[in-house]
């Protein structure tokens, strides 16, 4: 510690590069703290979903419409608790560019299951009660700047109502929330009540897009899926149960491998960045060779030279690597808001102590081969090379 | 004057070796942003192009009005003998219209070495689909029988999705059907999809009514007329698009968001190895300061001092640029993946596309790069006092 005056002066001894290099090592950790949070809000989806929940749907493909008197029957199966289901509307607000998912449901039991959803109970008593009532989350109403009583159109994409028109309204009587601010862009869309949906459109009535069921015992999950499927097997609706945790997992996966992209671009970034760290590293040292061999003369260990040098290494990583995850959480809450779908968008504990520990292991990988060279001058070689 | 400038770059130039170490900084830090810039982009490009490569001007697809899919499109079988019938649809040898109604759903599909479902479209259509998308033809096996449970894969499906190969059974509906055949259509949008004769599969998933049609028209002149009768058509509330039209708007949201994701890394990094070249090219006027001053004191000037330096860094710039491209064209060129394109709710199989455009794009993203982060060393270099220069030694 008391050589700490030594090593800031050592680090500022040629400002422009100092700072040059840092900004460089800025810029990497920004983009780093950008494409992790990216890629946490694609999992947070994941991580977020209950294994207390089952979802059925269709057994060929989720856009399979199932019968609406499963909802009873899986009701009354053993180990259920409590059910709701969903459809997927599909429509859009003014152009298709304006994507959120609307999904008309039954008010009561979906906020029932979504237990982590948060909503005025008077807000909800109205959506329970208002034919064509409507709730959306807070994330789309500040978005689009709805307020409680506006008339929302919707342009439907698969729906048509009876008539063959495709615009839909919806009275707005409530805003709901997440419990945990991380889960917002799992619930970011639009609800509309089922029995409204059903009775306006054109065709389809008395179909369902998917069931949720909140289960007793997360053990039982597996067993449950299976009693599910085969109730309904060997009939012409056939369905496939699985985990929400394993359905949400899956359709991430039909992205593609999103974690592997952006780990490749980052070790670009850091592979570029070592090289650029190191040389600055390397010059820092070649150029002082000077005075470190005359702090080793005036009786500096060769360990302490080493620890000098690296700290100093330590220091321009560490200090720079701050500055980038700062920025980018400085950043982020912007960049959620203009962002649809990404609501969550946040840099959680264990990107902070990630970057942490790659700045220390990039100070280690470029501070070594020149903190081993100051540790193994020579003196006499050194004073004379540099008199 | 260019004489002046060509001594001062040659003698940079010639120096370079000694430098080594920190004009590899430029180098490699360029190599690696326009390397990941190119291979963003190239995905991009690669699926945008599968999309838009799909179709003919002179065919036409035909859904409800409203829809922005065929997924979510419902049309009566009634309406679409309509369709089949307005005028500037063409016609085949036997004088019958070039139009197929069809069914277009998904199934589950696992990709190669994965177990999780992937939505995968299974197109119900007729065996005279190869007449009307004449671009497809059968390259292994068959095509499927009228009114028999069989499947035929493309094979953009059959290279991403497991247990696609012929004899293997594919779950479509009501069970799992037969592969009899593999379809080649060019590689565009359809080559990830599985074919299936569409009365099998309305009599499998109790379906009466046809979710698009596509039929062929006389010429591409004829759109205009035929558009018109179906959309004045007072019992049709259906919507006309030219098929590469179509396609090509299902390709927007995801490829400007690879665009999107592409450019925003490549600014971020490129401001990166902006101060990385800075560092290099100050480090390599400072190297020079006698040099450079000597010269000055011969009565060089100060604008060849300032140009030699600038295009050593553009120089370096370039090979950088070089360097990344060609990484990215060996290691992602004609790379197959496939993704679930959210317009369409399906997965497309397509292959990253490293086109010459992409490459000088790079390398003028890379000579922007070098001329700003030469820029500043080099008006140092240039305004540095001849006697104070000269004395530093």
């Amino acid at each position: 510690m008391k050589y700490l005056p030594l090593v800031w002066a050592a680090l500022w001894r040629r400002k422009p590069r100092t700072i040059l290099t840092m900004l460089s090592v800025v810029v990497a950790f920004l983009l780093y703290a950008l494409l992790t949070a990216v890629n946490a809000a694609f999992n947070t989806g994941v991580e977020l979903s209950g294994a207390d929940r089952l979802v059925t749907t269709g057994k060929y493909s989720i856009t399979q419409v199932l019968p609406y008197g499963y909802w009873q029957q899986i009701k009354n199966m053993d180990g259920v608790e409590d059910v709701t289901f969903a459809s997927w509307f599909g429509g859009y607000y003014q152009e298709e560019f304006n994507f959120f998912p609307q999904f008309p449901v039954d008010p009561q039991s979906y906020f029932d299951v979504y237990s982590e959803l948060t909503i005025a109970q008077d807000q909800l008593q109205a959506f329970v009660t208002t034919r064509t009532g409507a709730v959306v989350s807070k994330t789309l109403a500040e978005r689009y700047g709805w307020s409680l009583g506006e008339r929302i159109p919707i342009t439907a994409g698969i729906w048509p109502l009876a008539d063959g028109s495709n615009s839909w309204e919806f009275d707005l009587v409530g805003i709901f929330d997440t419990a945990d601010p991380a889960a917002r862009s799992q619930h970011e869309y639009m609800l509309m009540q089922h029995e409204y949906f059903d009775e306006a459109r054109q065709f389809g009535q008395g179909t369902v897009g998917w069931f949720i069921s909140q289960i007793g015992d997360p053990q039982q999950a597996p067993q449950l899926a299976r009693a599910i499927d085969e109730q309904f097997a060997n009939s012409p609706n056939e369905t496939r149960s699985d985990t929400e945790k394993a359905f949400n997992q899956s359709f991430l996966k039909q992205m593609g491998d999103i974690g592997l992209i952006i780990q490749s671009i980052l070790g670009a970034v850091f592979f570029t960045l070592l090289f650029l760290t190191g040389n600055t590293m390397m010059q820092s040292v070649r150029e002082r060779i000077g005075e470190l061999a005359v702090l080793k003369t005036i009786g500096f260990s060769g360990g302490s030279l080493l620890m000098i040098v690296l700290a100093e290494a330590l220091m321009l990583t560490l200090l720079a690597a701050l500055a980038g995850l700062g920025l980018a959480a400085v950043l982020l809450p912007g960049l959620a808001e203009n962002m649809p779908g990404f609501s969550g968008l946040a840099l959680d504990l264990e990107a902070w102590v990630t970057a942490l520990l790659l700045a220390l292991l990039l100070a280690l990988v470029v501070g070594l081969p020149p903190a081993l060279r100051a540790q193994r001058l020579s003196i006499v070689d050194a004073l004379s090379e540099h008199a | 004057m260019i004489k002046q400038i060509y001594a001062v770059t040659a003698m940079n130039l010639r120096s370079l070796p000694s430098r080594l170490g920190t004009s590899a900084v430029i180098v490699i830090g360029i190599a690696g942003v326009v390397g990941v810039m190119t291979a963003l982009l190239a995905m991009a490009a690669g699926f945008q192009a599968t999309l838009a490569s799909t179709g003919e001007q002179d065919r036409a697809i035909i859904m409800r009005s409203g829809s922005l899919d065929e997924l979510s499109s419902v049309v009566m079988r009634e309406h679409a003998s309509i369709v089949a019938e307005a005028p500037g649809v063409a016609r085949n040898m036997s004088g019958e219209p070039m139009a197929i109604g069809e069914l277009f759903m998904l199934t589950n599909i696992a990709k190669h070495q994965s177990a999780e479902p992937n939505n995968v479209v299974v197109r119900g259509t007729t065996p005279d689909v190869l007449d009307l998308r004449h671009e497809a033809r059968i390259v292994a096996g068959r095509m499927f029988q009228p009114g028999l449970r069989e499947v035929v894969v493309g094979l953009g499906a059959q290279r991403q999705f497991s247990g696609l190969n012929i004899g293997d059974l594919v779950e479509v509906r009501e069970g799992k059907w037969p592969i009899v055949g593999v379809f080649d259509s060019g590689g565009d949008v359809h080559e990830s999809e599985i074919w299936v004769d569409r009365e099998a599969l309305v009599t499998a998933s109790r379906r009466s009514a046809w979710n698009s049609v596509t039929v062929q028209l006389e010429d591409a002149a004829s759109f205009a007329p035929f558009k018109d009768a179906i959309t004045t058509d007072p019992r049709l509330k259906l919507q006309v698009q030219r098929e590469p039209d179509y396609y090509a708007s299902r390709s927007k949201a995801l490829g400007q968001m690879i665009t999107g994701l592409g450019y925003t890394v490549a600014v971020i990094m490129g401001i990166g190895a902006l101060f990385g070249a800075l560092n290099t090219m100050y480090a390599a006027v400072a190297t020079r300061t006698v040099e450079i001053a000597t010269l000055r004191a011969l009565g060089f000037g100060s604008v060849p001092v300032v140009i030699s330096v600038l295009l050593e860094a553009l120089l370096l710039a370039v090979v950088g640029a070089l360097l990344g491209g060609a990484l990215a064209y060996l290691f992602f060129n004609g790379y197959s993946v496939s993704t679930l394109n959210f317009q369409t709710f399906s997965q497309v199989a397509f292959a990253f596309r490293v086109s010459l455009d992409l490459l000088i794009q790079g390398i003028i993203f890379a000579c922007v790069i070098g001329l700003v982060g030469g820029l500043f060393p080099a008006v140092r270099a240039a305004r540095m006092p001849v006697a104070d220069a000269l004395r530093a030694a």
